[in-house]
């Protein structure tokens, strides 16, 4: 019986290489219809969508749109301007050298998501539908006429694969499901766009600082949102927002130009990441801030070991810890043995090279060994690390750590007579202790992405992307392996041994519980690890963004609870299957893991 | 012994009672082998003879169960690193090259023994730095140059077509400045006009004053191309000569080719030669071969003579 069916036996399925849209509404119509839709859900953020205050961001003010209507606020004029873009209006083509179509769904599923969820929120939390306002039902009625005239819009079908009449039934449902969802993705794709002009100087620069500008907006805003369904908010429509500016080929040329300049642009980064404790008006989200700022350079480390010479270590976190406890060791906490009360500088000496002592003891045993041996060792280690810290308490061996209490009361650094435990008043915004523990570790930072940078484009670095690569072609290349491996894994050591020193100041205690493989408070190994692969193995970018995200998220949304670790899994599964090379592609992973995609076949001489 | 072959220069290499055991299997059994400067020698013998086998142990990847290799009167110490080091650069059969790093990147890595600037020196980017690495570059220009591939130097290695790569792998081995040069099967999968070009390239090498060995399968590029050939048949040498004695001997033809084939390379030359050897007795060399072993290359060896190169997964 199930001999006949074929996939073009179903008559609703337009054939392939038609250009047709996802949902049988006229494309023009259907463009007018998203564009119309978008400029309708700008004008109702204006409206009421609740009568009662009690939903959070009081979104009953006509006139004024607040939290949640702020961010549909954007996602519509997006797509407005997508729209209008789509139409062929002069003055709007620079927006979409890719082709607006895509751009223009992800645009209109951004602001489709952020309404709806809005919506559906309000009637859950407060009891019924009856809670909207007009208002409320006007903007959920334009967002989804939006998105369904962008659904509309055409684009080229890809071929069914030949389906085997012989198949069971089954594989005919696989194999229509595995269409069906081919046609989807080519419904959402668009061409890579033409290279970008070359503009003068200034212009260039000009177009670095709007885009780090927009950076520092985004990072602020998101760490501020100040309830979980505002934060929810922000994730879907900047989630899509982004794809709809990466579908439109802004992404890829302004990742153009700043490779043009990218002295400028790490610079300007670095400016602009100095300039977040000034958007803040008190301590309490600059103290995510840092936060965010250690775990997110410990990452870059970790990113040297396992990004560029590809070594996967388990228990980086451990060499964060040793630099932090000796650290704190040696800078006059009560609680320590020793007495003393190192400068700062010294201190930083003492953890940095701890670390470098440890990571060479643990490496150089084990990196003459191929394949997984180091992951399991360095998985043993950093537990040992944390056992060892737990039992050096002065009961199960001699009094070092102070045992499970750990390294308590550590005092405030004092650089050069700056107290960085106070606050201080700076042309008229006031700096409190979590923003100059951020400017200091900011410096860190630097250099990290200095060491990750330079010793990347370089002999050393060459061969660890070689050891990488080939072990064998690399040996037979005459580079010393093990030697080569072991700096990477001592340097890498060493990274954070450094942070640590700044990060035991920063929560004035040091406790062995703060080192963990895997727990719901980052920095831990698991987490560590996941944010390289998560934004991107091999970039500076990619473990910055994926530590944001991962700490902002069990961060904002408590309510996740004790399915945080759950979701946390699911995500990464779902993002390794959907996008292996990470939310930053380095251009080499990418062309590692989508061969057949239309990937760059040159390789612009631009660092990693 | 075979007439004095030439008097090109001194020996680098010398492989003496090279002998690789895994297990119960030999792979290489009691091989010797020398190359003198300016030489180029063929290694050739049906698959699985053993000759990738060799080429591993004399460039460290493995350390031969018995035997010792001499480059250059030392004996190579057995860590690859340390044999490119000291002048033996190789190419593999199956290739692999750095798929994900550009051309230029591919030989700047193969510059690594002949450059010295560490972690320390990258980090902190000295004027000796930045003049080491300009000279890195301009080397490695040369030689992508020298291969023909200077246009493609941003290219990612793995983008290249299969000749490209080949060639890829020379220059990248070019790159550590070696004295010896050990080809496996560089033109394997090309078509007939890249290996006129490898051939012209490898007689480029030698005229740079690098001694050359090449494993081959391709008989006429194999003996238009070399001084002397070794053949290898169950990892045992069976004769070593020039061009003509080697295709002329039948236990080659019977070991190696099976029977002469149509349109064989040379397949007159095979007959006539043959005919004049059979009055001529053997030579000297082929005397010292046991009728024992004869016997049973020729029971064993299968015809395969068109070999599928590549396909094993060797290191
Ligand atoms: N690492 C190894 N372990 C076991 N056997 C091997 C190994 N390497 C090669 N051999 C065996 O040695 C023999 C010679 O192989 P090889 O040197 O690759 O032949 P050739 O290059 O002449 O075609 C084959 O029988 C092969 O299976
Ligand atoms: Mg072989």
């Amino acid at each position: 019986m199930t001999t006949q069916t074929t996939a073009s036996d179903t008559p609703s399925a337009p054939a392939a290489g038609t250009q047709t849209g996802l949902i049988g509404i006229p494309p023009l119509l259907g463009r007018a219809l998203a564009t119309a839709g978008g400029a309708l859900t700008v004008i109702s953020t204006f409206l009421a969508w609740t009568w009662t205050s009690d939903f959070p961001g009081d979104l009953t003010v006509y006139g004024y749109p607040g939290g949640l209507q702020v961010l549909v606020l954007i996602g519509g004029a997006l797509t407005t301007l997508l729209g209008l873009a789509s139409f062929g209006v002069k003055g709007l083509r620079w927006l979409v050298p890719a082709g607006a179509d895509a751009a223009l769904k992800f645009a209109a599923l951004a602001t489709f998501g952020t309404v709806w969820y809005t919506v559906i929120a309000i009637s859950v939390e407060l009891g019924g539908l009856v809670n909207l306002e007009p208002g409320g039902y006007l903007v959920a009625v334009t967002s989804l006429a939006t998105l369904l005239g962008a659904l509309a819009l055409p684009f080229r079908r890809p071929e069914p694969d030949p389906i085997d009449p012989d198949d069971s039934r089954w594989e005919h449902t696989r194999h229509r499901a595995a269409h069906s969802w081919e046609t989807v993705k080519a419904a959402f794709s668009a061409d890579a766009p033409p290279a970008v002009r070359r503009l003068p100087a200034y212009a260039e620069i000009l177009v670095i600082v709007v885009v780090l500008a927009l950076a520092l907006t985004v990072f602020t805003y998101g760490i501020g949102t100040a309830y979980d369904e505002l934060f929810i908010g922000f994730l879907i429509t900047a989630g899509f927002g982004f794809g709809a500016l990466s579908k439109s080929g802004l992404i890829a040329h302004a990742s153009q130009i700043t490779s043009r300049h990218q002295n400028i642009t790490v610079c300007g980064a670095f400016v602009t990441a100095a300039l977040f404790p000034f958007t803040q008006t008190d301590d309490q989200y600059a103290t995510l801030g840092v936060y965010i700022l250690i775990f997110a350079t410990v990452a870059l480390g970790l990113n040297i070991v396992v990004g560029l010479a590809g070594l996967l270590d388990l228990g980086y976190v451990a060499f964060l810890g040793v630099g932090a406890y000796a650290a704190s060791l040696v800078s006059g906490s009560p609680s320590s043995p020793f007495h003393v009360h190192f400068p700062f500088w010294a201190a930083v000496l003492v953890g940095a090279a701890a670390s470098l002592v440890f990571g060479v003891l643990i490496g150089a045993p084990t990196l003459r060994l191929r394949g997984d041996y180091l992951a399991i060792v360095t998985l043993g280690f950093g537990e040992i690390f944390r056992i060892t810290a737990n039992n050096l308490d002065g009961t199960s061996g001699p009094d070092v750590t102070n045992g499970s209490n750990g390294v308590s009361s550590i005092p405030n650094l004092d650089i050069l007579g700056f107290d960085l435990g106070a606050q201080h008043d700076v042309g008229g915004f006031t700096i409190g202790r979590f923003a100059n523990y951020f400017f200091l570790m900011l410096v860190i930072t630097a250099v990290v992405v200095l060491v990750f940078r330079r010793s990347g484009d370089s002999r050393i670095g060459r061969a660890w992307v070689a050891i990488r690569e080939d072990e064998t072609a690399a040996l037979a290349m005459g580079i010393n392996g093990f030697r080569v491996k072991l700096i990477a894994f001592a340097v890498g050591a060493s990274l954070a041994g450094l942070a640590g020193t700044v990060q035991a100041h920063v929560t004035y205690t040091v406790t062995p519980e703060q080192y963990l493989f895997a727990g719901p408070i980052p920095p831990n190994s698991a987490f560590l690890l996941a944010a390289v692969v998560l934004g991107g193995m091999g970039t500076i970018g990619g473990p910055l963004i994926g530590a944001s995200l991962l700490f902002l998220i069990p961060n904002k949304l408590q309510f996740l609870g004790d399915y945080q670790l759950f979701a946390f899994g699911v995500a990464l599964i779902l993002l390794m299957r959907f996008r292996p090379e990470g939310l930053v592609p380095n251009r080499r992973r990418q062309l590692e893991f989508h061969e057949e995609a239309e990937a760059p076949t040159v390789l612009e001489p631009t660092g990693a | 012994m075979t007439t004095e072959t030439t008097t090109r220069g001194e020996t680098i290499l010398d492989a003496r009672g090279v002998t690789m055991r895994f297990g119960g299997l030999t792979a290489v059994r009691d091989v010797d082998l020398t190359v003198s400067s300016g030489e180029i020698v063929g290694l050739i013998g049906p698959n699985g003879a053993g000759k990738t086998t060799f080429f591993n142990c004399l460039t460290g990847l493995y350390i031969p169960t018995e035997g010792e290799v001499r480059y250059k009167g030392a004996v190579l110490p057995p860590k690859s690193f340390k044999v490119t080091a000291a002048g033996v650069a190789r190419t593999f059969q199956n290739i692999r090259l750095f798929a994900n790093m550009t051309v230029l990147e591919n030989v700047l890595v193969g510059r690594h023994t002949r450059t010295k600037e560490g972690f320390w020196s990258a980090v902190l980017r000295g004027p000796g730095f930045h003049r080491a690495e300009k000279a890195s570059r301009e080397r490695a220009m040369e030689l992508l140059a020298f291969v023909g591939l200077a246009p493609k130097a941003d290219h990612l290695a793995r983008n290249l077509p299969y000749g490209e790569q080949r060639k890829l792998e020379i220059a990248r081995a070019l790159a550590s400045e070696p004295g010896l040069l050990l080809l496996d099967e560089p033109t394997a999968g090309m078509n007939p006009q890249e290996t006129r070009a490898t051939e012209e390239l490898v007689f480029a090498i030698r005229d740079q004053g690098i001694a050359v060995l090449v494993i081959e399968h391709d008989m006429r590029f194999i003996f238009n191309l070399c001084d002397r050939v070794a053949v290898l048949v169950q990892g045992a040498k069976l004769v070593e000569g020039d061009s003509a004695t080697v295709q002329g001997d039948e236990r080659v033809i019977a070991a190696y080719l099976g029977e002469p084939f149509e349109n064989a390379p040379g397949a007159e030359e095979v007959a006539e030669v043959e005919a004049a050897e059979a009055a001529q007795a053997e030579t000297a060399e082929a005397a010292e071969a046991t009728e024992a072993e004869t016997e049973a290359a020729e029971a064993q060896a299968e015809p395969s003579t068109d070999a599928a190169p590549g396909k094993e997964s060797d290191r």
